[in-house]
C-alpha cells in the first residue's frame, strides 16, 4: 500500500513536471501581454516531431535531439509572433482565442498530413529505459531523468527571473505593462524573447513527452486543456504557481486514474472549476 | 424618451430582405427534396448558433462550452422518448426548460468572471458535463450513445419520415419561432442594455442597469434555445450520441457564428448554411484536412473580416452608397 502510494506520487510528480515544462512559457507570456495563446501546445508538437524525425530518420541520439527540439519550437514561435501574433495584442479575447484555435486546427492537420495519425515511436538510450533501485523501491529511470531536467530548468528560470536584468524587465512588464513601458523598458522585445523561450520550453516538453504519454497529431488539442488548467490554476505570470499547479495536477490525475478509474477526467475538471471559483486569478495569481 | 422608443421601433421593423430570406428557407421542399435531412440539420445548427449569438454577440460572454446546454436538451428529449414519452412538442418544451434551468444554475458562476477565467470556466463546465455523461453510461449509454429512442408522430398526424420532410418542417418552424423571440429580445430595452454591457461592463451599473442580473437572464434564455436545438436533433434523428456534449461541437458553433458574423441576428443562420453545406460537399474529405481549411478560415476571418461575412457585407454596402 505504502509502496504503491509512493509509486503514484512519483509517477504523478514526473507527469506534473512534464506539464510544467509544457505550460510555463504560456503562463509568463499570458501574464505579460494578456494574449490568450491556445496554440501553445502546437509548439510542443513541433518539438516532438523534430525529435522524432531526427532520431528515427537521421539516427541522432535521443539526448542530442532535445536541444534541436527546443530550437525548432523557439524558432517557429518567434516567426509566428513577429509575423502574426503581434497584430492581435490589442484584439479582444474572442479574436485571440479564435485565431489561435485556427492555428491549432492547422497544425493538427499539417501533422496528420506529414506523419499520419499514428502514435510516433521514439527510441531512448538504454540507460534511460530500465529502472533505478532506491530504498527498496523501483523508479523508472526515464521519469527520474524527466524530473531532474524539469527541476534544473525551474531553478534556472527562477534564477534568471529573479537575479538578472532581463528577468527584472520581464517581472516589471508582467506586473504593470504600461508602467514598464513608461520606464523605458522595451516590453515588445522582452515579450518576443520570453515568447520564444516559452515556445522552446514547450518544444522540449513535447520531445520529452513522447516516451511518457506518446505523440500523435492531436497532441495540440489533448494537452491544451491540461496546460490551460495549469496556467489558470497556477496564476498568470507566476513560475512558482505553474510549478505547484503542475505538480498537484499531475499527482491528482495519476492518483485519480489509479484509485478511481471510473471517474475518468471528471475529478480534474471539478478541481479546476472549484479552484477558479474560489480564486479567479489562480492560486498564486496577483490579478 | 420619445426618440428612444422611436429608435427601437425603427429597429424592429421587418425588412424586405428578411422576408425574402425566410421565404427562401421554404425552397428545399420543392427545389431539393433529396436534401431535406441536411436542411433540417442546418436549421438545428442555425438555432444553436443563434443561441450562442445572444450571449456572445450581444452580451459579450465568450463561451467555449456552449454544447453543454445543447447536450442537456438532447439527452432530456432522448431519455423522455426512450422511457415512453415520445410526444415531440411537450418533449421539446421540457428539454428547453431543463436546459434553461441548467443554464440559470451555471449563470451564477459564469457572470462573475471575465477574460481568461471565463473562457476556462465555460470550457471546464462543458468538459465536466461530457465526462459525467460518459461515466453515467447506465443513463446515457456512454460512448455507445442512447439507443431505442422512439418519437411519436408530430401532432399525432405527421410521422418523421425517412426523407426528412416532417423533420425539416418541424425544425424550421421551431427555428422561426425562436428567431422571432430572439429578435424581439434584442430590439427591446433589455437588448440595448445587453449591448451596453458588452461595450463596457463597468459603466452600465453606473447608469442604473443591473449588469449581472441582465447577464444571468440572457444566459438562461440562450441555454433554453440551445436545449431546444439539442432536443430537435435528438427527436429528428432518434439517437443521441456523446458527441452532442463534445468540445468539438462547442468549437464548431463558435466557428459558424464568427464566420457568419456575431452580434447580427442573421450571422449564425448564414454561417450555419455555409458551414453545413460545405461540410456536406466535402464529406469525402478526411476530417483532419477539413479542419485545416476551417483553421485557415478562422485565421483569415480574424485578420481580414473581424465582423464575419455579414459585417464585411455591411461595410461593403456602406462604402458603395
Amino acid at each position: 500500500m505504502l509502496a504503491s502510494l509512493a509509486g503514484v506520487l512519483f509517477d504523478g510528480f514526473a507527469y506534473g513536471m512534464l506539464l510544467f515544462l509544457l505550460s510555463v512559457g504560456l503562463s509568463v507570456t499570458l501574464g505579460m501581454m494578456n494574449f490568450v495563446n491556445l496554440a501553445h501546445c502546437s509548439f510542443a508538437m513541433i518539438g516532438g516531431y523534430a525529435a522524432v524525425t531526427l532520431v528515427n530518420s537521421f539516427g541522432w541520439p535521443f539526448l542530442a535531439s532535445l536541444p534541436i527540439a527546443f530550437l525548432a519550437a523557439a524558432l517557429v514561435s518567434i516567426v509566428l509572433e513577429r509575423a502574426l501574433y503581434r497584430r492581435l495584442y490589442r484584439a479582444t479575447d474572442l479574436d485571440q482565442c479564435l485565431f489561435t484555435i485556427g492555428i491549432v486546427f492547422i497544425s493538427v492537420a499539417v501533422a496528420a498530413y506529414f506523419y499520419g495519425t499514428v502514435q510516433q515511436p521514439i527510441s531512448t538510450p538504454s540507460y534511460l529505459r530500465g529502472s533505478v533501485q532506491l530504498m527498496g523501491m523501483n523508479f523508472a529511470a526515464y521519469r527520474l531523468f524527466l524530473i531532474v531536467i524539469a527541476l534544473a530548468i525551474a531553478a534556472l528560470l527562477v534564477y534568471s527571473l529573479e537575479y538578472t536584468r532581463f528577468g527584472a524587465q520581464v517581472r516589471a512588464a508582467v506586473d504593470n505593462q504600461r508602467m514598464a513601458r513608461g520606464l523605458g523598458i522595451d516590453v515588445d522585445r522582452a515579450f518576443a524573447v520570453t515568447f520564444a523561450l516559452g515556445g522552446g520550453l514547450a518544444g522540449l516538453g513535447g520531445a520529452l513527452a513522447i516516451e511518457m504519454v506518446g505523440l500523435d497529431h492531436a497532441f495540440a488539442f489533448t494537452y491544451l486543456v491540461y496546460v490551460l488548467i495549469v496556467v489558470a490554476v497556477g496564476g498568470l505570470g507566476s513560475i512558482g504557481g505553474s510549478f505547484a499547479a503542475a505538480a498537484v495536477l499531475g499527482i491528482s490525475d495519476m492518483a485519480g486514474k489509479y484509485y478511481f478509474p471510473w471517474l475518468g477526467a471528471f475529478l480534474i475538471y471539478l478541481v479546476m472549476a472549484g479552484i477558479l471559483m474560489w480564486r479567479p486569478a489562480g492560486l498564486f495569481g496577483k490579478r | 424618451m420619445e426618440s428612444a422608443s422611436r429608435y427601437l421601433e425603427a429597429q424592429i421593423r421587418w425588412r424586405r430582405l428578411e422576408t425574402v430570406f425566410w421565404l427562401c428557407t421554404l425552397l428545399p421542399f420543392v427545389a431539393a427534396p433529396a436534401y431535406l435531412q441536411l436542411a433540417s440539420q442546418i436549421a438545428i445548427t442555425a438555432l444553436f448558433a443563434l443561441s450562442l449569438d445572444l450571449i456572445l454577440g450581444y452580451a459579450g460572454i465568450v463561451s467555449l462550452g456552449h454544447a453543454a446546454y445543447f447536450g442537456v436538451g438532447a439527452y432530456t428529449a432522448g431519455l423522455l422518448a426512450k422511457h415512453g414519452w415520445g410526444e415531440p412538442l411537450s418533449g421539446l418544451l421540457l428539454s428547453g426548460i431543463l436546459a434553461g434551468l441548467t443554464g440559470y444554475a451555471t449563470s451564477h458562476i459564469i457572470v462573475r468572471f471575465r477574460h481568461l477565467a471565463l473562457i476556462m470556466l465555460t470550457l471546464g463546465l462543458g468538459l465536466l458535463l461530457y465526462e459525467a455523461a460518459n461515466s453515467a453510461s447506465w443513463l446515457t449509454g456512454g460512448a455507445d450513445g442512447l439507443q431505442g429512442v422512439r418519437i411519436r408522430p408530430l401532432l399525432e398526424m405527421f410521422r418523421f419520415d425517412l426523407y426528412g420532410r416532417t423533420a425539416y418542417a418541424y425544425s424550421l418552424v421551431v427555428l422561426f419561432a425562436c428567431f422571432l423571440v430572439s429578435r424581439r429580445i434584442i430590439h427591446s430595452p433589455f437588448g440595448l442594455a445587453l449591448r451596453g454591457i458588452r461595450e463596457n461592463a463597468l459603466r452600465m451599473p453606473a447608469i442604473g442597469a443591473p449588469s449581472r442580473a441582465h447577464l444571468r437572464k440572457v444566459y438562461s434564455i440562450a441555454a433554453i434555445l440551445a436545449g431546444v436545438a439539442g432536443a430537435l436533433l435528438a427527436q429528428t434523428t432518434e439517437t443521441v450520441s456523446l458527441e452532442v456534449l463534445s468540445f468539438g461541437r462547442s468549437a464548431d458553433v463558435l466557428v459558424i457564428l464568427i464566420l457568419g458574423g456575431a452580434g447580427r441576428l442573421y450571422g449564425g443562420l448564414l454561417g450555419a448554411i455555409l458551414y453545413m453545406v460545405a461540410r456536406d460537399q466535402f464529406s469525402g474529405m478526411n476530417p483532419q484536412y477539413w479542419y485545416f481549411w476551417i483553421g485557415l478560415l478562422l485565421v483569415a476571418v480574424v485578420m481580414f473580416l473581424p465582423n464575419g461575412i455579414l459585417g464585411g457585407f455591411a461595410k461593403f454596402l456602406q462604402r458603395n452608397t
